[in-house]
């Protein structure tokens, strides 16, 4: 059983380092082999960001493929540097995806562009390592773990919510570790990333995973980077992490079927959203 | 999911259920199969008929059939690779009834004309769950190494397979059978800490109740994958 957000929020900082133990206790895997993988995963999300960047190529359905250059290529005007490049590598992963390209799940391949998008663009505004993200990559997943003790991590079972909110609030944590937040600061950090994205509707147009996915992933990864900022301020969430998660759970499974990924709701029921979906039909 | 899926898999976009879940069932199809497969007959069902074309779903199980890895490059050409490797391949949009909305049937043929018939949902972020095995009603992800044995139903034989196991210096860490009717056909499957031992499985094809028996690999990611190097394409025993 994965632990509580209580438990890591009361183990020893930093959370990440009793994340593994935890995990590979259970698991039976060498500590080692997994912090190798989560190297060779953060090697992997960083090509798909340096593809992403680089090509404007359309997608299947040519909904989307050339906003991460875009926004990359673009003058900086109202972001900071630092959130610029934070959208712009969570859209470049998204954009990678949409084309068929090789990216990590993390934890679903809809929301793959949150955490390198957050972790990796502040790592690479601070100018720190791959070294230093293996760690706090580990807390991620940990906090992935903990969401999914209640919730099925995808837009089909509870909506966009469990899907981008969890990614969010994985990489809200990671973000605060990267930057010497408590264990307690990152559960809140990930708590406050995720409540503020219920009731959140999964309304891929015509079902595929580009609209509004590819943006929604910058928009959230710049979301987690605001939750990691507030809990390095000492800032808490009021409702304790685990009850989010449980409020969570609930709005999902209230949300009726038309709103969790089956494109018969929302952005997908739109006049456009209905055109592009009856084209590729007839494809 | 263990840290690795929940971080991973390292994948062919663009959707964890419709790809890397859809190439997940084809690796299942083709352990089950226990040899590579020339022809197969996929039936996709809600979601996976209404999307799948534009998320690869139709590439991402016929990569499986091939033995490839969700992250191998070649998936978005697993048509070309298939009519190469020598697979015949046909889809059919089906209702299976009340099964998860991403849920494909595979029935698949390999070269001596055995046939083998699974059912499987892609359950989110690339996790599966195995429900139907040629008629069987069971439940695996493919998580874990798993053993499977069908034989005619009776007193004991569940009791041997648990021992056997246990003397290979393997752990269960779950078991489930279901049988036809009492004394009729039966179908175990054991999802295992570790594979068992190739002596082992020669034991077990030795039996004389053994009808058929698999040991399928995991299909899941294992601090071994994810750069490229995929799953053990080999499976299998028959007895």
């Amino acid at each position: 059983m994965p632990p509580t957000l209580k438990q890591l929020m009361d183990a020893p900082t930093p959370a990440s380092a009793w994340v593994l133990e935890q995990d590979c206790a259970d698991s039976g895997l060498d500590p080692q082999a997994v912090q190798d993988a989560m190297r060779g995963r953060i090697r992997e999300m960083r090509g798909s960001i340096e593809r992403g960047l680089a090509s404007d190529a359309k997608s299947i359905t040519g909904m989307v493929g050339w906003n991460a250059k875009g926004l990359w290529d673009a003058p900086d005007a109202l972001q900071s540097p630092l959130l610029k490049r934070v959208q712009a590598y969570a859209m470049a992963v998204n954009e990678e995806n949409a084309r068929m390209g090789r990216i990590v799940a993390a934890p679903t391949a809809g929301s793959a562009g949150t955490i390198p998008g957050a972790l990796i663009g502040v790592a690479d505004h601070l100018g720190l390592s791959d070294e230093q993200l293996i760690m706090p990559m580990v807390l991620a997943a940990g906090v992935g773990q903990a969401i999914s003790r209640q919730m099925f991590i995808s837009g089909a079972a509870g909506g966009c919510q469990a899907e981008i909110g969890s990614s969010a609030a994985m990489a809200a944590a990671a973000v605060t570790e990267l930057l010497g937040g408590s264990s307690r600061a990152c559960v809140h950090a990930a708590s406050m990333a995720l409540m503020n994205t219920i009731g959140l509707v999964c309304d891929p147009v015509g079902g595929f995973v580009e609209v509004p996915c590819v943006s929604r992933n910058a928009f959230f990864a710049v979301h987690a980077v605001s939750a990691a900022q507030l809990a390095l301020a000492h800032l808490e969430s009021f409702i304790p992490p685990d009850e989010v998660v449980t409020a969570m759970a609930q709005v999902g499974r209230m949300m009726p079927l038309e709103l969790r990924e089956t494109a018969e709701g929302g952005l997908a029921q739109t006049p456009t959203g209905l055109r592009v979906t009856a084209a590729m039909e007839g494809k | 999911m263990s840290l690795l899926d929940m971080i991973g898999p390292v994948m062919i976009g663009p959707s964890s259920s419709h790809t890397a879940g859809a190439c997940r069932i084809g690796l299942v199809a083709r352990a089950l199969l226990g040899s590579p497969p020339t022809h197969a007959a996929i039936g996709l069902h809600a979601s996976f008929a209404k999307t799948g074309r534009g998320h690869g779903t139709h590439l991402a199980l016929v990569a499986g059939l091939l033995g490839f890895a969700p992250d191998d490059a070649r998936l978005p050409q697993a048509m070309q690779e298939a009519q190469a490797a020598g697979l015949a391949v046909t889809f059919q949009d089906v209702d299976l009834g009340d099964v998860h909305p991403n849920t494909a049937q595979l029935t698949v043929t390999a070269q001596d004309g055995s046939q083998m018939v699974m059912m499987a949902s892609s359950t989110g972020g690339g996790v599966i769950d195995v429900i139907r095995v040629n008629g069987f009603r069971v439940s695996f992800s493919g998580g874990a190494p798993t053993l499977l044995l069908r034989y005619p139903d009776h007193l004991g034989v569940i009791a041997r397979v648990a021992t056997l196991i246990a003397a290979d210096g393997v752990n269960i860490a779950a078991l489930g059978c279901t049988r036809e009717k009492r004394g009729g056909a039966a179908l175990l499957v054991i999802e295992l800490d570790s594979p068992l031992s190739d002596a082992a499985l020669a034991f077990f094809g030795g039996w004389r109740e053994v009808e058929w028996l698999r040991m399928l690999p995991s299909v899941m990611s294992s601090p071994e994958q994810g750069d490229g190097h995929g799953v053990p394409v080999t499976v299998g025993t028959t007895a």
